[in-house]
């Protein structure tokens, strides 16, 4: 498994996750500073992400659209709010109107990434994300989540089996 | 307000409202801190859709939105599965770029 740790903590909207790679800090950190490799992994196949603006100097904006099997597109940015290669990224994420502007109707996240070098070559990476609101999160997974859509009508049985009441 | 302590105490209130019939008053009675840091803490859920507060008679009591806390727990994991697809696909790149050097 290539992921080692998921905490979700519903009171707060927010989710941490870890995993490590068999690379270096420096290598794990291109994924995110290389644009044309961001743009390999943040879209699944379905809904390829596409970065016009991409520098990750802190006040700078990020900007970038997802393209779904419909040719639809949905916008999305990043405010830079602190970058210190290749050990951690901070960045306040939005959405976009269609012609690239920032959605200010849409309250933003905050997306922390630390990247921590460890023993024999190996690297831990972790990625906490804190969403301003349900609406926001209703959004953010409407953004290429086909995948989401088909993971969601298979879990239906374990949020029914879910006894709210249990760990008391 | 994020820090562990904040993420402990939020999660017994939204516990103890479940089926407590408990005011904002008689909540704070249960936590080492201030009346308004409590307040703070039911504002911050209220927010969040996961309490609610209720007029029974006089009194006003908080209590958890069970159905709002499923949503967000669905919602968290379907999160949760996209970024397990893009950690899936970071280590394809990764072991496509040893390939390529090697």
């Amino acid at each position: 498994m290539t992921v080692t740790a998921v905490r979700k903590d519903p009171q707060n909207l927010s989710m941490t996750l870890e995993t490590e790679f068999d690379a270096s800090a420096e290598r794990v950190w291109q994924l995110w500073a290389d644009p044309r490799q961001l743009e390999r992994w943040w879209g699944p196949p379905t809904y390829p992400a596409t970065f016009t603006k991409h520098d990750l100097a802190p006040g700078s904006r990020v900007e970038y659209h997802m393209t779904g099997p419909e040719g639809d597109q949905h916008h999305g940015y990043w405010d830079i709010v602190s970058a210190n290669a290749p050990y951690q990224l901070v960045v306040r994420d939005g959405f976009s109107q269609p012609d690239g502007t920032p959605n200010t109707d849409m309250p933003v996240g905050t997306m922390r990434v630390s990247i921590e070098e460890l023993a024999q070559g190996r690297t831990r990476m972790s990625i906490e994300s804190l969403f301003p609101s349900t609406e926001a999160m209703e959004q953010l997974l409407a953004m290429g989540q086909e995948e989401g859509m088909i993971v969601a009508a298979g879990q239906i049985d374990a949020i029914l089996a879910e006894d709210p009441v249990a760990g008391r | 307000m994020f820090g562990a302590l904040a993420d402990h105490t939020r999660r017994d209130i939204v516990r103890r409202a479940i089926d407590a019939d408990e005011g904002i008053v008689e909540l704070a009675s249960h936590y080492p801190m201030s009346f308004a840091a409590v307040q703070k803490h039911v504002a911050i859920l209220e927010r969040a859709g996961l309490v609610t507060k209720h007029r029974i008679g006089r009194r006003k009591v908080v209590r958890t939105n069970l159905e709002q806390l499923r949503i967000v727990r669905r919602l968290l994991d379907q999160y949760e599965e996209l970024w397990r697809g893009r950690v899936d696909r970071m280590r394809d790149l990764i072991d496509l770029s040893k390939e390529t050097t090697r």
